[in-house]
């Protein structure tokens, strides 16, 4: 049996969903309009199933479990997550894995601005996220470690691969960007080094598990070169009040 | 009671605004529709709209919308207008009895031309005597406040949850080709009828999510010509400063809009020649009209629809297209909720500014 969600409060319609996981593993949810905190800390071994415009703080605190969202998700997705998987089959708005700590996210489209922001990564905690189109301006903002992955796929002319003060603030971990960039979006603490044969076998992996969800060519993915943008050190800040 | 720290309020403020481009009328119960997906985005300290083309029956006169605290305010407050303006229709604005909207004032509404004897002694041109009388009465008549001010517009704004502000107002009984909205969560000042979004002057109204860090910056510079800010809220300031920019110096719509959100200057920098001069130029001679903080505002007027943003992006605002209308939200969902399909649909940057003019021609416009 579907939940299905209308324009009732979040708070009813995350109840039910509660309820519904004590007896399943996988709860189906459809005609969501905006309501929050869906998914939220949502275990191992569970999957919930999205369909329509999921409201802010989508799989905050996710702790392991599986998030699939057919349509397209808002503010701070994947917030705080430590672990699991969300996979988006649309765009997001701002702030995409805000402070996430491990597990993967996949967009199929674009995101808006901040995606990354202050992402961080701790012994074998790694998160990672994979972005199919472009990302908006601060993308991987105080980033303190993990990876992301822009594919810049199905760009239009004129369009930019990220907008204004990329990684602004970033001191840790890489952002991986598919073909060119605009070099003068990126923050003066950053540079762009080639890839290495680690990096080759890290992108593989999650390139192509974004192309078996959203159904695409993996060689004509991977047919394009890629750049690792990574801060020159990590303390960006460091004289920004005392010289120390 | 629960403590401070022991209960979570999910917050933000919500603004939403649709436009028809070609004059298409459009019920109010739609504009509510899409507010009151927000609801939790406000505390019920404050809902309002803004409504153009409401009053076609009286589109060459002025709507004065008015709260009265008491009878005394509202006895001055006649008088004045009565003097300064020939008043054709004087009535309480029609509500309807809510629940949670209580301990409202007294509210009613005045169709009128301008006294013009009155109008050529003080030497001024129509708009500065309109703006200038209601100032006078905002400023100086004790518990009388004109919220709405413009021609075939009106604003409806109040205490309580923007649905139950349009429950209120009965707005399903209205229709207007551009609708605004607005669900406060007030944080630096306590919420009251005055301060519940829109703010209007003339035919300008503003919806606003965010606050004004520069606010100080700019009330100074704009009360230098004449301006009063007396609602106790940052926004207030931003109608002021559209109003000043484009009637005043006549700047169209872009370019005030740069003025108010103009790039950084390391950006200024990095431009040709032609945009840096362009971009230099606006920051030197109103650099007090410069507007900062984190925001997402809409400019509601009878030329069309501005959507402004932050320079540094932080706060959400989601635009969107069908046919000849124009939608905008502070959530995709809100958007959604009245247009499924949208053949278009984008965040609104920073960086960019996004007008939608109405294209009335000018016979229709007679």
């Amino acid at each position: 049996m579907n939940i299905v969600a209308g324009v009732r409060s979040y708070s009813e319609v995350n109840e039910e969903i509660k309820t519904e996981f004590l007896s399943k593993n996988k709860v189906t949810v459809t005609d969501v309009n905006g309501q929050r905190y869906l998914g939220c800390a949502l275990d191992v071994g569970k999957t919930l199933e999205i369909h329509g415009t999921a409201g802010n703080d989508l799989a905050f605190c996710l702790n392991g479990g599986k998030i699939m969202l057919h349509g397209h998700g808002q503010d701070a997705v994947g917030n705080t997550m430590g672990g699991g998987e969300i996979i988006i089959h649309g765009h997001t708005g701002d702030a995409l894995g805000y402070g996430m700590r491990d597990g993967q996210i996949y967009v199929r489209d674009n995101v808006c601005c901040r995606g990354g922001i202050h992402m961080k990564e701790f012994r074998s905690m790694k998160p990672v996220l994979v972005i199919g189109s472009n990302a908006g301006s601060f993308l991987g903002e105080y980033m303190a470690g993990g990876t992301i992955i822009l594919l810049g796929l199905g760009l239009k002319r004129g369009e930019k691969i990220f907008g204004t003060h990329c990684a602004s603030g970033m001191h840790g971990g890489k952002i991986f960007v598919r073909g060119s960039f605009p070099r003068e979006n990126l923050s003066p603490n950053i540079k762009a080094v080639s890839i290495t044969a680690e990096d080759e076998k890290e992108l593989k992996e999650y390139v192509g598990k974004y192309c078996h969800c959203f159904e695409v060519d993996f060689e004509s993915v991977m047919n394009k070169s890629f750049v690792k943008l990574i801060p020159v050190t990590s303390r960006p800040y460091a004289d920004l009040y005392t010289a120390n | 009671m629960l403590k401070e720290g022991q209960v979570r309020i999910p917050s933000g403020c919500a603004i939403a605004a649709i436009i028809d481009r070609k004059g298409g009328m459009i019920n109010g119960s739609e504009i509510i529709k899409s507010i009151a997906l927000m609801h939790d985005r406000s505390n019920g300290l404050g809902g309002g709209f803004a409504a153009y083309g409401i009053y076609p029956e009286h589109r060459d006169e002025y709507a004065f919308h008015i709260f009265y605290e008491n009878a005394q305010a509202h006895q001055n407050c006649e008088e004045f207008l009565f003097k300064h303006f020939n008043i054709d229709v004087a009535e309480r604005i029609p509500t309807k009895k809510v629940d949670s909207i209580s301990n409202g004032p007294d509210i009613w509404r005045y169709f009128g031309r301008v006294n013009r004897v009155r109008m050529k002694n003080s030497r001024l041109d129509e708009s500065e005597y309109v703006v200038q009388c209601v100032t006078k009465v905002n400023a100086a008549y004790d518990g009388a406040y004109i919220f709405s001010s413009g021609k075939n517009i009106g604003c409806f704004k109040a205490v309580g949850y923007p649905e139950d502000v349009g429950e209120f107002y009965m707005l399903d009984r209205y229709n207007a080709y551009l609708w605004t909205a607005h669900g406060r969560f007030p944080t630096n000042t306590p919420g009251w009828w005055g301060g519940a979004h829109p703010f209007n002057i003339l035919d300008w109204s503003i919806v606003h999510n965010g606050e004004i860090s520069s606010y100080d910056t700019n009330r100074r510079y704009i009360e230098q010509f004449g301006y009063k800010c007396t609602m106790q809220t940052d926004t207030e300031v931003i109608t002021y400063l559209f109003d000043h920019l484009i009637r005043h110096h006549n700047l169209p719509v872009n370019v005030a809009a740069d003025v108010l959100t103009a790039p950084e200057w390391a950006e200024i920098d990095r431009m040709d020649s032609d945009k840096k001069e362009y971009f230099t130029n606006l920051r030197a001679i109103y650099s007090g009209a410069l507007v900062n903080g984190p925001f997402s505002v809409i400019l509601g007027s009878n030329k069309g629809l501005l959507a402004i943003n932050d320079r540094l992006k932080l706060r959400s605002l989601t635009a969107a297209t069908k046919g000849s209308r124009a939608y905008f939200a502070s959530e995709e969902s809100a958007i959604r909720i009245i247009c499924p399909d949208p053949e278009k649909l984008w965040s609104v940057s920073g960086a960019e500014p996004v007008f939608v003019p109405l294209e009335l021609n000018e016979e229709e416009d007679v």
